[in-house]
Order: structure tokens, then C-alpha cells, then sequence
């Protein structure tokens, strides 16, 4: 017998999660001076009441979209990869790469190319750790990390070097070509009557990421593999029992985590930035740890966190517009409580909700 | 219970331990129930039940584990609060765990010693405990020697530090949780000495069991429990083992097996000196060589730990060894290629491992997940190259809980909330219903109700008289005497020689358990 209602369980829950973190967060801007409620007038209306606003706030969902998923399909398989950042940087590498190399006449003939490209490196980047925890018993958090540091200084190098735009002074590549520019929500929408920004850098790859979330869904939850992935995750040693191989698992788990962390390079690097620039992850890859905490590694709810952290994200940057006062370092602090209480602090309120179920319950009987 | 003998005996002598009315729920599940018993002082009680009973509720409320709901502890004529264990052993409570809570590399002296330390050096302790130790030895037939470390003494030996422990910390009132569960027939018996000494002594020990022999043998009183409450108490002279497991089950049992006798056809498994060495270099398994036909029950009979666990990952494919498998006459590959739980199961052996809850079965995984595991590649339950036919698997799964009698039949429930019996059910649905050639079964009722017990027995017999090889792994005895036709005894890898179990017994085997051979040598 559950505990609780699946309801409450997934939106009750987080739902008073948020609000004590809201509380705090509240707290915090008081403490320097400023009302709380018109923090969170600003950060709202900054996120979601423009067209431009929901388009930035969309835009950074995709990337956390990503990475979220990029962990949650690790996790299924007890593999805390840490390394979304690492992978979705060296994945720009290979969608640089690719949309570079040609002269692309269309969208729709480079964009899957580019999905190859940079799927390929982000799982490549995932693959070394994955077979140095599968073979050789690195631990892969370990490994991941310092993967993040490797392929940091393997942007800069070959954005100073051979990937270099000579006619810039800046470290990052010449222009793709106009036949590798992903349609914006602005042009997509305007044939349709609808006015959307067209400053905001939404574009197609936002339906990339809800099919991304689809197609893990199957995975996880409609395939043999993921059953297998699951399995391996749960409990290790009933796999061995099984003959489910660990270190097929661990590797195959990996390298489809890298490749969906890479995925985050189409949105950016192909999306928006239109060439390859050397901070264009902006910890993306990190946040996507907390998206996917806080969705239960559920699709559904990665989706749905992903927005939560989209609207933060927009949010803050005009939180720091409207509100001199408020720093950058204050917006993160609001960011981490967040993370804080519905993540690390998440049985804080599921217990006394679970023992409130109960009591209705044995009421009821 | 003990109500009609109250006026005259309170007055006389308060007994060691009186509960009133204890109740205990956790969430939904009442685990207690107004539980109320008496134990008179210098007498060994019994308290049976089935798993899930609520005995190790009870005791963890008497050892301050647990806050009770409601009722009253009364210690020697006194109402006393335990609301944890430094309460319960200033009570004079002491308690020895199933699993004992000794730290391996600490020696002898200095397990008994920790946490009663006299101050913050520990010389004077340890001095002053190898005196006690040294006269406990004595009066109980405790000898340990005490600057051995733990990690090098037997199971046997382990839990008599668990028990020293408890006296040097001056418990009048000993509790046994499960005491034989690890222990040699012989170690068994000793324990029970001792416990008879402790007795004479005017300690008080309560002791919980499923073993109906055990409490027939040591108990002057047992109490019953069942579904959270206390059914009866009675006078263990009154009563008989049938009597008790009718108690506990709420229905008549069969304790013995009904079987014909075996029809031995081909020879089915054959392995040849296979030898096993762990990951810390210790040879676990010293050549061993044995051979099971269709239609019979191989039992291994052994002290858990003795190799047995390594022959069946052998065996299972998931643990590499040296030496010669063959299954159906046909060689197995034991050096890495085809040796993993798949290719096992290709092969048409099937594996019902020794601990359910850490390898045969997923926890959080659904009934119907779990009745596929292992056999997940099998294309009856693939929609198409990518997709599961989960509705399929969910029906099948139905059938095969129904024909094992799991309850709940709900393939939609995860693992964790049937209880141990059903689970087992579960993993042998799966394996059973796959018709195999060889099963492989490690402790098939290991923390299984009796109930449970019974079907399951009778599951594995039908199985034989199909004409079907099994080999049977069980550290009970009674169990092994019961099912196999023959007997194999494992000692520290070895296999110790085979017995016709119609021509043995508990004491016979139960030597060669132990590594004494036939010449009464040790090996």
C-alpha cells in the first residue's frame, strides 16, 4: 500500500517545497533591504510576462531539459554523472565541427548532422569516464569532474588555434554558414499571425528536447534496455545474478547520457550563438543535476523542473536589472535555496505530509 | 495468560518481566497488538511466530528500540521507562542479536569492554574484564579467549562474546533473537547449556525462534504470536511442535514432507574439482566434485559459509572458477566466454539464489518486472525489436502468481510490499515455470513462513517428480532431511562425504558439519 496518493507525491510535495523556499528566498531580500514581494513581482514578469521573457525563459529551459535528462538516464543506472558540463561543451566542438565543414544549404539537411556531430562527441566524452569505471574501477564522479576541466582547456586551445576565426579578435569560430540557422520561434511563429519576440533566442531545438523527453521515457520505461538499465541500477548484485553485464550497462547508460548533455550544444551553439564561442555552457550541465533531482528522474517531471529553473534563470537576470541592490551573487543564493529544499531537504516535508495521509486514512477506515 | 495464577504469585516473588498491554503500530500496520506476558523469574521463555509476527517488534520495544503506543513494562515488580538501550541495560536487559554487533577487528576483551569503559584510559577496564571474563568462563561454560579478535573466532564463538557482553554489563534478563540460525547442531547444543547454567543461575532469558524443536528442547514456557498478537502461552510440557505450528499458522500443518520415494534417470549436472578462489586470495571452494540426476534432490548440507554460497554463483555463471561443469554431458565453459547468468539460463538451469532480497529479486521493481528478470531477452516478451509487451507480461505474470498461490495477486505491486514467503513464491514462479532442466536452490525458506514453508516444499518435490535435477542448498538441517534424496556436507570448501539421509541424522551430519570426519578426526 503507498504511503500517499501519486498526486501529492508529485505536485503537493514539491509544491510545499517551493513555497518554504520562496519563504526563505524571502527572507533573504528583506534582510538587505529591499520587499520581498516586488522581488518576486520582478523575477515573474521578467520570466513570463513578455514574449521576449518566455522566449529566454524557454530557451534556458531546452538546455536544462538536456542535461536533465543527460543525468536522469545515468541515474537510472546508479551512475552520478556529473560531467553534463564537460560533455556539452566538447560536444560544441563536434557541431562547430560539423556545420563548419560544409556549406549547409538548409536547416533540415544540417540540423541532424549537427544532432550526430555533437551527440557523438558529448558521448564520447562520456564514453573514457564510463569505461574507466566499468574496467579499470575509477569512480565516475571523480572522473567526470575533472573530464568538466579537460574539455574546458580543449575548447580554449582549439579556439585558439586551429578553430580560430583569424578575422576576430575574440577566441571562437567564424560564422556558420546562413543554411545552419535553426528557425526561431519568432519566424515560426509570424506565418501562424502570432508575434513572438524576435530577440528571444527560442528556437526548433526546444521541440528536440520534449521529443528527447519522450524517447527516454520509451527507454526507461517501454525497453529491454532500460529494464536492464534500471535493474543495474536498483541492485547490482541481482543484475550480476541475471547476467546483465555491468560494464555494458555502465557504458551504453553513459554514452546515452553524454550524447543528450550534448544535445544542449545544437540549442546554443547552433541555435543561438551561430558559431562556437568558449563559455557557451554557462553551467548548464550542473543545473541539470538539480532538474533532474527534482523530477524524480522522471521525464515528465524533468520537464517540468526545467521550466521551474528556465523562469529562475530569466528571472534573476532581470531581478538584477530592475533591482539595483540585488547582485548576482544574491540571485544564486535564491537559485540554491531552491535546489536546497526540494532537493537535499525534500523528506523534511514528505514525511509529516506522508504521516498527515495516513492519519485521513485510518480516519477514513 | 497467567491470569488465574496472579494473586498467589506476585505476592510471593514479582515476575522478572511483566508487559501490559504493549501495542505498536507503524503507519497502517499494527505490529502489536495489547500484548501481555509474564515471565517468571529463572525461566527460559520461548516466543514463536511466524515472520511478520510482531516478535521482533515486541523485543525491540523491551531493548528501547521502539516507543510503545500504549501499554506498561514492569521489571522485577517495578514500572520502568525504556525509551533506549542504556535504559533497557541499566534494567538489567541484555540483548543478542541475529546479527551480532561486535566490531571484527577489535579482540575479545575489547568488544566486552566497549561502551562500559570505566574512564578514559582503558587499561584498568580491560584488566578488570579479563577477571570477570575469566570467572564467567568458568561459571557458564563461556570460554573465549580473550585477546583473540573477532574476525578470527567462529560464528559459535562470536555470539558467546555477544552473551558475555550482556553479563558483564550485569543483565539478569537475556534476550535471544534467532540464536541457532547461524550455529552447528553441535554449537547449538553447547549454547544450550549455557543457557541452562544461566538459568540455575536465576537469569531470566527470553528466547524467539521458529524453530519448533528448539523450543520443545530448552523452553519451560512458550507464547504464541500471530498477525501482532499474542494467540497463547503455554506450558512447554503441554504441548507438542504440531500443537504449536497449528498456533502459529492458525491451521493444521504438515510438518513432514509427503514424497515418494526418488526415480534417478540420467545424469543431468556433473562437476569436477572445481576450486574457487575470492577476490582476497582465500580458496573458497578446495575441489569440490559431485554429480545430481533427473528426478532426484541433491542436498548441501553446511554451516553457512562453508562454500556452499560460491558453488551455487558457480554454478548460477556469475562467479569464475577452475575445474569442470558439465550440463546435459555437454562441457561449460568456465574460463569467462559463456559464463554468465544468460548463457546459464540458455542451458536450461534455472536459480532460485540464497538471498532474495539482495540478488533474486529488485526491490522497488514491480511483481511482473520481476517475474521476467533474467529471462528479459526471451523473445515471448518482446513486442518488437525495441518495445516490451508489457500487457503480455503483466497477464502471464497473473497466471503464474495464481498458480503459486502469491498473495496479494497484484503483478502491479513492487516486490518490497509482499512479504518473504510471497516473494519467494515470486522467484520460484519464475524460475519453476521456465521448466528447467537443473534448478538451483539456496535456502528455499529462509525467513519464509510456515505456511509458505509447506507449499514451497511441496513445489520442489513436484519438480522432482517431473524428472527434474535439483540441487538444494540449506543450512536447515530438518529441511535437507526432509526434501534430498541424498546428502552431500560441505565443511571450509570441502566436500566433508555423502549420506543416504534415511540412514542418518542430525548428530551424525551435524559432526560432519562441524569438519569432523567419520574417524572422529578433525579435518
Amino acid at each position: 500500500m503507498d504511503k500517499m496518493p501519486r498526486w501529492a507525491d508529485v505536485f503537493l510535495v514539491p509544491f510545499i517545497n517551493l513555497c518554504l523556499a520562496f519563504m526563505v528566498s524571502g527572507l533573504v531580500v528583506l534582510a538587505i533591504g529591499e520587499n520581498p514581494f516586488d522581488a518576486i513581482y520582478f523575477m515573474v514578469k521578467g520570466a513570463l510576462g513578455s514574449t521576449s521573457g518566455i522566449g529566454y525563459t524557454l530557451y534556458y529551459a531546452t538546455n536544462y531539459i538536456f542535461t536533465g535528462l543527460a543525468v536522469a538516464v545515468a541515474f537510472h543506472a546508479r551512475l552520478f554523472n556529473i560531467g553534463g558540463e564537460g560533455q556539452a561543451i566538447v560536444a560544441g566542438i563536434g557541431v562547430a565541427v560539423v556545420l563548419l565543414l560544409f556549406n549547409w544549404p538548409h536547416w533540415m539537411l544540417a540540423l541532424p548532422f549537427a544532432i550526430i556531430g555533437g551527440g557523438s562527441f558529448g558521448a564520447l566524452w562520456a564514453a573514457i569516464p564510463a569505461y574507466l569505471q566499468a574496467k579499470r574501477g575509477s569512480h565516475i564522479v571523480i572522473t567526470t569532474i575533472m573530464f568538466n576541466f579537460i574539455g574546458a582547456a580543449l575548447i580554449g586551445y582549439l579556439l585558439n588555434g586551429i578553430l580560430k576565426n583569424p578575422s576576430s579578435q575574440n577566441a571562437e569560430t567564424r560564422a556558420f554558414g546562413p543554411g545552419a540557422h535553426l528557425p526561431t520561434a519568432h519566424e515560426i511563429l509570424a506565418p501562424l499571425g502570432i508575434e513572438f519576440s524576435k530577440s528571444a533566442p527560442l528556437n526548433i531545438a526546444f521541440i528536440l528536447a520534449l521529443i528527447c523527453a519522450v524517447l527516454v521515457w520509451v527507454l526507461i520505461w517501454r525497453t529491454r534496455l532500460g529494464f536492464q538499465i534500471r535493474a543495474f541500477g536498483q541492485n547490482e548484485d541481482a543484475a550480476k545474478y541475471a547476467g546483465i553485464s555491468a560494464v555494458k550497462i555502465t557504458i551504453i547508460a553513459m554514452l546515452i547520457s553524454g550524447a543528450l548533455a550534448g544535445m544542449l550544444a545544437v540549442n546554443v551553439v547552433m541555435g543561438e550563438q551561430e558559431r562556437l564561442i568558449k563559455e557557451f555552457v554557462e553551467g548548464a550541465g550542473f543545473v541539470g543535476i538539480a532538474v533532474a533531482l527534482m523530477g524524480r528522474s522522471h521525464p515528465f517531471g524533468i520537464v517540468l523542473a526545467a521550466l521551474l529553473f528556465g523562469m529562475l534563470t530569466q528571472g534573476g537576470f532581470e531581478l538584477l536589472w530592475e533591482m539595483p541592490t540585488v547582485s548576482k551573487e544574491l540571485v544564486l543564493v535564491i537559485q540554491a535555496l531552491i535546489i536546497l529544499f526540494t532537493g537535499a531537504l525534500d523528506n523534511m516535508v514528505r514525511d509529516p505530509v506522508e504521516r498527515i495521509f495516513l492519519r485521513l486514512r485510518k480516519g477514513r477506515s | 495468560m497467567g491470569g488465574n495464577n496472579k494473586s498467589g504469585r506476585q505476592e510471593a516473588v514479582a515476575p522478572a518481566i511483566e508487559l501490559r498491554g504493549i501495542s505498536k503500530a507503524f503507519g497502517a500496520v499494527q505490529a502489536n497488538k495489547d500484548i501481555s506476558i509474564n515471565v517468571a523469574r529463572g525461566t527460559i521463555h520461548g516466543i514463536i511466530g511466524e515472520n511478520g509476527a510482531g516478535k521482533s517488534t515486541l523485543m525491540s520495544i523491551l531493548y528501547g528500540f521502539y516507543k510503545a503506543d500504549a501499554g506498561e513494562i514492569i521489571i522485577n515488580g517495578n514500572p520502568t521507562l525504556i525509551p533506549n538501550s542504556q535504559a533497557a541495560i541499566a534494567a538489567g536487559i541484555g540483548m543478542v542479536f541475529q546479527h551480532f554487533k561486535l566490531v571484527e577487528n577489535f579482540s575479545v576483551l575489547e568488544n566486552v569492554v566497549l561502551g562500559a569503559e570505566d574512564g578514559p584510559m582503558l587499561k584498568s577496564s580491560l584488566s578488570k574484564a579479563r577477571s570477570t571474563l575469566t570467572h564467567l568462563a568458568e561459571e557458564y561454560e563461556l570460554d573465549v579467549d580473550p585477546d583473540a579478535l573477532i574476525e578470527d573466532l567462529s560464528v559459535g564463538h562470536q555470539q558467546r562474546v555477544e552473551i558475555l557482553k550482556a553479563l558483564y554489563r550485569q543483565a539478569e534478563i537475556l534476550i535471544l533473537d534467532e540464536p541457532t540460525g547461524v550455529l552447528t547442531p553441535a554449537e547449538a547444543d553447547h549454547l544450550f547449556r549455557i543457557l541452562r547454567n544461566l538459568k540455575d543461575e536465576g537469569k531470566t532469558i527470553i528466547m524467539i525462534t521458529h524453530k519448533l524443536r528448539e523450543i520443545m528442547e530448552i523452553t519451560d514456557t512458550v507464547s504464541v504470536m500471530r498477525r501482532g498478537e499474542m494467540t497463547s502461552t503455554v506450558k512447554t510440557t503441554e504441548t507438542s511442535p504440531e500443537d504449536l505450528a497449528e498456533r502459529m499458522v492458525g491451521r493444521k500443518v504438515l510438518l513432514e514432507v509427503d514424497k515418494k520415494p526418488a526415480s534417478p534417470g540420467k545424469m543431468v549436472l556433473e562437476v569436477e574439482d572445481l576450486r574457487v578462489v575470492d577476490d582476497a586470495g582465500v580458496e573458497r571452494l578446495k575441489g569440490i566434485s559431485l554429480n545430481v540426476r533427473a528426478g532426484e534432490i541433491l542436498g548441501i548440507a553446511g554451516v553457512s559459509g562453508n562454500g556452499q554460497t560460491q558453488l551455487l554463483h558457480v554454478l548460477g555463471g556469475y562467479q569464475s572458477a577452475t575445474g569442470s561443469i558439465r550440463m546435459n554431458s555437454e562441457e561449460i565453459d568456465l574460463s569467462g566466454a559463456h559464463s554468465d547468468g544468460q548463457s546459464r539460463r540458455a542451458r536450461s538451469i534455472a536459480h532460485v539464489p540464497e538471498d532474495r532480497q539482495a540478488e533474486a529479486l529488485i526491490m522497488e521493481f514491480t511483481a511482473w518486472e520481476n517475474m521476467i528478470f533474467g529471462y528479459h531477452n526471451d523473445a515471448a516478451y518482446q513486442k518488437n525489436r525495441f518495445l516490451m509487451d508489457n500487457p503480455a507480461i503483466i497477464h502471464d505474470t497473473e497466471l503464474k502468481m495464481g498458480r503459486f498461490d502469491v498473495r496479494p495477486p497484484n503483478p502491479r505491486l513492487a516486490a518490497k510490499s509482499f512479504s518473504g514467503g510471497n516473494q519467494q513464491k515470486i522467484v520460484l514462479a519464475r524460475e519453476i515455470e521456465r521448466n528447467p532442466d537443473l534448478l538451483l536452490v539456496g535456502q528455499p525458506t529462509r525467513g519464509v513462513d510456515i505456511g509458505a514453508i509447506e507449499f514451497i516444499h511441496q513445489q520442489l518435490v513436484a519438480l522432482r517428480d517431473q524428472g527434474k535435477a535439483i540441487l538444494l542448498v540449506s543450512v536447515e538441517l530438518e529441511e535437507i532431511l526432509s526434501l534430498a534424496d541424498r546428502i552431500i556436507v560441505m565443511f571450509d570448501g570441502h566436500i566433508m562425504g555423502e549420506r543416504d539421509p534415511a540412514k542418518t541424522n542430525e548428530r551424525e551430519l551435524g559432526l560432519l558439519m562441524a569438519g569432523v570426519n567419520d574417524d572422529g578426526k578433525a579435518a
